[in-house]
């Protein structure tokens, strides 16, 4: 990072009017990007405009209002093509969020291609969004989901994984980062590994996309899913890329509007990529705003925000071992935007109210990974985690909150 | 926002590090076992009865300060109660965390007036309650969610 794009991150925090408040009386110190960013002025904006401007179905009328707003939403998709690098706007599928996107996956492309006997493998670092759509694919079809273990420090056992691969494993679905420890896998390797024994693979990119520059065809990822809410864009709408030589052969996931080219009470034929995969109307606003998002996070430069985002993570992580009593969870090798820790004799629970009310947002709880505390034999963990806006002042106040959360249990 | 100290009162600190009655009840008569899936806090509250009198009641499980001194504090609070008692009591102390009405005399579980200031904290202090009601009503073991299914 140059001088002049480290001014560039640190002027970025005037762009998100919400952290300019007070909290309890104190300024907002927002560390919970791992549940969802902060939305720059840029993405509300792009937003409000569509809404006072062009909002009208898509791909259907004649009049000019629809003809803008299907401009403005097939820009999106051109927009969400570059930043994953696909090589054609019909690999990217707008969806809810990462979870549909990986429920369509286990839908369409696992009903079709796992069956008794066979085996999903996943991680034991994956977010329940990551699990259970495999969890119940595997129970409908009799097949077994494997899990590859994790060591104490939180990163993916390599070998163990490469050993649970086999010919009879047809899918491998993993996290591109941990949301509850911040563990980066490494997916470029475990793609090849699962392609060697003829598995495809999906990455769950929810918690990768705004740290880490993603190339998707690069990386051979078969599907690669994200949500547009954590990575400083709308909730509500998420990504699907997936190979279009795969999509192709996948039957629909949903029927409805959009998704047809004709229909007919006896036969339907079905539209081409993407629009095979969209049925219904879609969040239009929400695709308008995720391009904004996309378009000001790589104006401030992806590698920018995560120098800035991993400089506050490790003066986090020595501040908060300064203090007795600390426990952090997760300390692998390769880390992104969280640090999740435990507090000697307070319980999470209690240090997030704590913390709250010196004005510090964090997480407490299981992180929707309940796997991950089993694993560390414990039932929550206080979770703060970092974004291009935050600051080293703010880091400080979250040292001297959890110094107040021990004073009040002293 | 209250003062942190309205919600983490003296007494609730006291009783979350040395929760009272922590202990297995194994000639217990009922038992019930709450979960709060949300935040993984789990409770077993165990009844001992004499006639209608509850002769025993105590509780294992973990959770945060706030669903401990919970559970410490309604042992030392029904204790010797009659069912019927106990039954008041506990609409007394849901009033009191709610913040819903009139709350009667509590005792020491006026302690846990500040948590009405706190709604994200309020299934924390009656888990443990919402349990011993179960426990109470059911002849044996019953499952307690905060999440109704």
């Amino acid at each position: 990072m140059n001088a002049t794009q480290a001014v560039r991150v640190a002027e970025a925090r005037a762009d998100f009017p919400i952290l300019h408040q007070q909290v309890h009386g104190k300024p907002l110190v927002y560390l919970d990007n791992a549940a969802t960013t902060q939305k720059p002025k840029p993405v509300i904006d792009a937003i409000v405009s569509y809404y006072t401007a062009d909002n009208s179905n898509i791909h259907r009328g004649v009049h000019t209002l629809s003809e803008r707003a299907t401009v403005r939403y097939e820009a999106a998709r051109e927009r969400v093509r570059r930043f994953l690098h696909a090589a054609s706007e019909q690999e990217i599928i707008f969806t809810r969020g990462a979870t549909e996107s990986i429920n369509l996956v286990a839908a369409a492309y696992g009903r079709e291609n796992v069956g008794a006997g066979d085996e999903v493998l996943i991680t034991a670092l994956e977010h329940h969004s990551n699990i259970v759509p495999w969890q119940m694919l595997c129970n409908e079809k009799g097949a077994k989901l494997r899990v590859a273990p994790i060591n104490d420090a939180g990163e993916v056992v390599i070998g163990e994984f490469e050993r649970l691969l086999g010919r009879r494993t047809k899918v491998v679905a993993i996290s591109h980062v941990s949301n509850a420890l911040g563990t980066v896998n490494p997916v470029g390797p475990m793609i090849r590994a699962a392609h060697r024994v003829g598995a495809v693979a999906l990455v769950d990119g929810a918690q990768a996309v705004a740290h880490i520059p993603v190339d998707a065809p690069a990386l051979d990822a078969d599907f690669y899913a994200f949500s547009g809410h954590k990575v400083y864009g709308p909730t509500g709408i998420g990504v699907l890329y997936g190979k279009k030589r795969l999509l192709e052969a996948m039957p629909p996931y949903q029927g409805g509007g959009d998704m047809i080219r004709t229909v007919t009470f006896e036969k339907t034929t079905y539209n081409d990529l993407p629009y095979k995969f969209e049925a219904g109307t879609p969040n239009i606003s929400g695709v308008i705003g995720l391009a904004a998002a996309i378009e000001y996070l790589e104006n401030i430069g992806i590698e920018n925000a995560a120098a800035h985002e991993h400089d506050l993570l490790c003066y986090a992580t020595e501040q908060l071992r300064r203090i007795p009593g600390v426990r952090i969870l997760g300390t692998a090798a390769e880390k992104a935007g969280v640090l999740s820790f435990l507090l000697e004799g307070v319980h999470p629970h209690d240090a997030g109210t704590i913390l709250d009310s010196e004005g510090v947002a964090v997480r407490a709880g299981h992180h929707c990974a309940q796997p991950v505390m089993d694993r560390y034999g414990v039932s929550a963990t206080t979770r703060a985690s970092f974004a291009l806006y935050n600051t080293r002042e703010e880091v400080d106040a979250l040292a001297r909150a959890v110094r107040k959360a021990q004073e009040v249990f002293g | 926002m209250a003062n942190l100290r309205d919600l983490y009162q003296e007494l609730i600190v006291d009783h979350s590090k040395q929760p009272r009655n922590f202990r297995v009840v194994t000639d217990a008569d009922r038992h019930a076992e709450g979960h709060n899936p949300l935040c993984g806090d789990r409770v077993t509250i165990y009844i001992k009865m004499e006639g209608e009198r509850i002769s025993d009641v105590a509780f294992r499980g973990s959770g945060c300060a706030i669903s401990t001194a919970s559970a410490s504090l309604l042992t030392e609070s029904l204790k010797g109660r009659t069912a019927t008692e106990a039954e008041n009591i506990f609409d007394n102390f849901h009033n009191l965390v709610t913040g819903a009405g009139e709350t009667g005399p509590l005792g020491k579980l006026a302690a846990f007036s500040g948590v009405c200031d706190y709604p994200t904290r309020v299934k924390c202090a009656t888990l443990a309650w919402h349990t011993f009601h179960a426990a109470l009503r059911g002849a044996q073991a019953d499952h307690v969610s905060t999440e109704k299914a």
